[in-house]
């Protein structure tokens, strides 16, 4: 471990641009149909440090546009979090009726502290945002892989979609400081759903916002941006939507240049145990699985992971054949 | 200087016992809630409960079902998986040696398609480091034929208990995984016990479904999937209950929706010598061993001095008074 406490040491050197070995054939990939290329990122590395799980306490909360940012109280969590990381909260309190953890990805770190970006949809997240400082809530990490860093020099473009850009604010501060040079596009449907546009603003240049709606900054989508900027990168960061990491990752590929998507996906318990939040990934070996999104990610490498695929069971996916040929999704008129 | 007198501790004797074999907690985990436990270890000593209940293993890997693969719901969760796992070669190559080397019991759930399947599995769990018996998981409602459940049916329960009990390691305890999606679960648990079976595991989830309103279409890839969580905890009791009542000699690990001592105390009552805390995990990955505390401290208060004094105690007759428990 670095002195900044950060993954540099686990990472090998180079591991992000070099030519992956061809003599043995390991990387090829031919699990994965019409697919003949050479993939650019490893596995991401797990994390350092084991999670803990423990009642934290809020010490902060304050709007920002449709979001609500909490800052919390947690030095086991804070000082071994590294970005792309993840926390998952128990809602309602102890009684609660609401049994699934909420994930929710670290957006800053500092002083015993950390803070995340709480986006009220359904009555968990609502209870969550409605936390006032000196309240407490269980919480349990750090979880999940981080972002892994490239190597010295490697340019990086931060590609945040939604109150995902909010995990991306680590991992800027975290390369600037470590001499690379920074580009970011944040993008949402309209203004009030941006996020972290400050703090990444305050790290990254270039630095470009866009809406769908054009209410701020440019007109369209992140992949216009992304477009453009991705040729001058070394390194790609995305976290959002999963049609924004899939359009991001598909950019990237096509010029070569590696990607790390950190994926949002529904997740029961976020330690690992429940095997809900499962992607079809390429493993380090080829063959694809369904890895689980809270251990195995939620950092993957943009090209392991199979973004047609999701919500299907393909067929070379390792152990489908075991599945039985009643296992084609959502069989209509199935009777138990 | 001298040690005070621990009188304001309640010690209570809380070994238990699954099948005969003696294990130092009542409380173990659920089948298909821990994985294989590993992930539970930075949480609290997996040594300190009953056993790890593995995550149901088949004879080869099986990817499960596509997603999505769970909903939230009152008070539980709804699932389909398709017990996603690494088969019996990856329980026994990595699983198995890594519980066994942790200090942890492992009670190994299997499952399978067939009758054939599931003494396969039993044989090759024989002499296992670390396996302390058997679960057999005949009722996953997420398998290929949903209408062909085991435990729906007496004689097809007692075919696979049998079969596995012929060829199980004479040390492992073979017990049944029920599920209470039938009318008369105690015919199902008779059938199994006379089978051979060593003990009974109450009770799996309950077939259910949940509609997405946006979409107007089922939420889960698997369109039905299993409820469970403290929704289905008094279905549970009244599983355990019923099945105590009728057979009162044959053991019971008691499961469903239990999330405090309290919930597990009422399933030792109802006649369970033991307990798994399955979905309650999700909420709370140290539950297992708050759980074990928590129901050490309700039966010390009870004036419970050992959890085996407890276990069926709700069934006595009205005139027995509560108020001393023990030899």
């Amino acid at each position: 471990m670095t002195e900044d406490g950060t993954p540099g040491g686990a990472l090998p050197e180079g591991a992000l641009t070099q030519e992956v070995p061809t003599s043995t054939g390991e990387r090829l990939l031919p699990p994965v149909p019409g697919a003949t290329r050479e993939l650019l990122g490893e596995p991401a590395p797990p994390p350092l440090h084991p999670p803990v799980q423990g009642m934290a306490v809020v010490v902060g909360s304050r709007p920002v546009s449709a979001y609500v940012e909490l800052t919390l109280e947690a030095p086991d969590i804070a000082d071994t979090a590294q970005p792309g990381q993840f926390v998952a909260f128990a809602v309602g309190g102890p009684t609660s009726a609401m049994l699934l953890r909420r994930s929710i990805a670290i957006a800053g770190v500092g002083e015993g502290r950390f803070s995340v970006v709480v986006s009220a949809r359904a009555a968990g997240s609502t209870w969550l945002a409605s936390l006032r400082p000196g309240e407490e809530v269980d919480v349990v990490g750090p979880l999940g892989r981080p972002f892994p860093l490239p190597p010295e020099g490697t340019p990086a473009l931060l590609v945040g979609g939604g109150y995902g850009a909010a995990a991306l604010v680590g991992l800027g501060g975290l390369l600037r400081s470590r001499g690379h040079e920074v580009a970011a596009v944040v993008g949402a449907g309209d203004e009030a759903r941006l996020c972290s546009v400050d703090d990444l603003a305050a790290v990254a240049a270039p630095f470009v916002v866009t809406t769908d709606d054009g209410s701020s900054g440019r007109r369209g989508r992140v992949t216009g941006p992304v477009a453009e900027l991705v040729a001058g990168a070394g390194v790609v960061y995305a976290c959002g939507p999963m049609p924004m990491l899939r359009a991001v990752a598909d950019l990237a590929t096509a010029r070569r240049v590696p990607s790390w998507v950190a994926v949002e996906e529904s997740m029961a318990c976020g330690i690992g145990v429940c095997m809900t939040c499962v992607l079809p990934v390429v493993s380090a070996d080829g063959r694809t699985r369904f890895s689980r999104s809270c251990v195995e990610g939620p950092v993957f490498a943009g090209d392991r992971v199979r973004f047609d695929d999701v919500g299907t069971l393909p067929a070379d996916v390792v152990g489908a054949d075991a599945m039985g040929p009643a296992h084609t999704p959502a069989v209509e008129g199935e009777t138990p | 200087m001298t040690a005070l007198p621990e009188l304001d501790v309640p010690s209570v004797d809380m070994q238990a016992s699954i099948g005969g074999v003696p294990v130092v907690s009542p409380v173990l985990t659920a089948s298909g809630c821990s994985s294989f436990g590993r992930e539970l270890d930075p949480f609290f000593d997996l040594e300190g409960i009953g056993a790890v209940v593995t995550k149901s293993v088949q004879l080869r890997p099986r990817s499960g079902r596509a997603t999505p693969r769970m909903a939230e719901t009152p008070s539980g969760m709804i699932n389909s998986i398709g017990l996603q796992g690494p088969g019996i070669d990856g329980l026994l190559a990595d699983e198995l040696p890594w519980l066994a080397q942790r200090g942890a019991k492992a009670f190994v759930s299997i499952a399978g398609s067939r009758t054939e399947d599931f003494a396969e599995l039993a044989q090759r769990l024989r002499g296992a480091p670390g396996v302390l018996g058997i679960e057999v998981n005949i009722s996953c409602p997420n398998v290929e034929s949903r209408g062909e459940v085991f435990a729906c049916n007496p004689d097809a329960s007692a075919e696979v208990l049998a079969a596995v009990r012929a060829v199980a390691d004479p040390a492992h305890p073979v017990y049944a995984k029920l599920t209470p999606d039938v009318t008369d679960i105690v015919s199902v648990a008779r059938a199994c016990s006379d089978a051979g079976a060593n003990g009974l595991s109450m009770i799996n989830t309950l077939l259910g479904l949940v509609i997405d309103t946006d979409t107007m279409r089922p939420v889960l890839g698997g369109v039905t999937g299993g409820l469970s969580g403290p929704a289905i905890r008094p279905v549970a009791l009244r599983c355990v209950w019923q099945v105590h009542q009728a057979l009162p000699n044959v053991p019971i690990l008691g499961m469903g929706g239990i999330r405090t001592g309290l919930d597990a105390l009422q399933f030792v009552l109802a006649g369970a010598g033991a307990v798994s805390v399955g979905t309650a995990v999700f909420n709370d990955p140290s539950a297992p061993a708050r759980i074990h505390a928590e129901l050490a401290e309700a039966l010390g208060e009870r004036g419970f001095g050992r959890l085996a004094d407890a276990i069926g105690y709700a069934h006595r007759r009205p005139e027995e008074s509560p108020g001393r428990h023990g030899r």
